[in-house]
C-alpha cells in the first residue's frame, strides 16, 4: 500500500469546534451590539434626569391617586 | 400521485364493466388481477414487489415465461420488454412522470381560502357581537394618553418616542 498525497480530514470534535465558534460569535454580538447600546441609552437618559420635575409633570397630568 | 391513484381506483371499482381503462403509454396487458394495492400501482418506495403484475398468463405469455428460464441471450428485445411488462406495472420513467395535478390542488386551495374569507366576512356582519368598550377608538386614545402621562418605558420605549413639548410623536 503506497501512501497517497491526501491528508486525512478532521474527524474529531466537529460539534465542539462549531459550538465554540457559534457561542463565541453570539456572545460578542450580544456584548457589543445589544448590551452596549442599551447601557448607553440608559446612561444618557439618567445623566440629566430630574426626578422631581418628572414627578411634577405626572402629578399635573392627574394619574396619581394619593398626590393630587 | 396518490390523488390520481385514488381517482383511478374509484373509476375501476365504480364501473365493474369498465375493465379497459389503461394508463396512457402502456402496452397491452394480460388480464389484470384485482391485486393488493402495493402491486396495483407502481411505487418508488417499493420497486420490486413479490408478485408480478400480471398473474394470469395466456398461453403465449406462458410460453414466454418458459423461454425465460433458459438463456436470456436468446430473448429478443421485444420479448424482454414483454417480460418486463408482465412483471411490472410501470417503469420508473412512467411512474415518476410529471402531471398537472398541482394546478388542481392549488386551485382548490385558493378556492377554499376565498370561501373561508367569505364565511368570515358574513360572520363579522351578522354574527359577531358589539365590540367591548375598551376597543373603541375613544377608549384606546384615552388609554394611550394615560400611558404617556405615566411615562411608560421612557428610556427606549413608547414614552421616549413622544415629544412632550410639542405634544406629538418624535420624527
Amino acid at each position: 500500500m503506497t501512501s497517497s498525497a491526501l491528508t486525512k480530514p478532521q474527524v474529531r470534535d466537529l460539534l465542539a469546534k462549531r459550538l465554540r465558534f457559534c457561542i463565541h460569535g453570539s456572545c460578542s454580538f450580544c456584548k457589543f451590539d445589544v448590551a452596549a447600546p442599551r447601557k448607553k441609552a440608559r446612561a444618557d437618559f439618567y445623566r440629566n434626569y430630574d426626578s422631581m420635575k418628572d414627578f411634577e409633570e405626572m402629578r399635573k397630568a392627574g394619574i396619581f391617586q394619593s398626590a393630587k | 400521485m396518490s390523488f390520481r391513484a385514488a381517482w383511478s381506483l374509484v373509476l375501476r371499482k365504480g364501473g365493474l364493466g369498465i375493465r379497459g381503462i389503461h394508463s396512457p403509454g402502456s402496452t397491452a396487458h394480460g388480464k389484470e388481477k384485482m391485486s393488493p394495492y402495493t402491486n396495483y400501482h407502481a411505487q418508488r418506495s417499493y420497486p420490486m414487489p413479490d408478485e408480478p403484475f400480471c398473474a394470469e398468463l395466456n398461453a403465449e405469455q406462458q410460453a414466454l415465461k418458459e423461454k425465460e428460464k433458459g438463456s436470456w441471450t436468446q430473448l429478443s428485445h421485444a420479448e424482454k420488454v414483454a417480460l418486463y411488462r408482465l412483471q411490472f406495472h410501470q417503469s420508473f420513467a412512467e411512474m415518476n412522470r410529471r402531471s398537472n395535478e398541482w394546478k388542481t390542488v392549488m386551485g382548490c386551495v385558493f378556492f377554499f381560502f376565498g370561501f373561508t374569507g367569505l364565511m368570515i366576512w358574513w360572520q363579522r356582519v351578522f354574527v359577531f357581537p358589539k365590540k367591548p368598550i375598551t376597543l373603541t377608538d375613544e377608549w384606546k386614545a384615552q388609554q394611550l394618553q394615560r400611558i404617556l402621562d405615566m411615562k411608560g418605558n421612557p428610556v427606549q420605549g413608547l414614552a421616549s418616542r413622544w415629544d412632550y413639548e410639542r405634544k406629538e410623536w418624535k420624527k
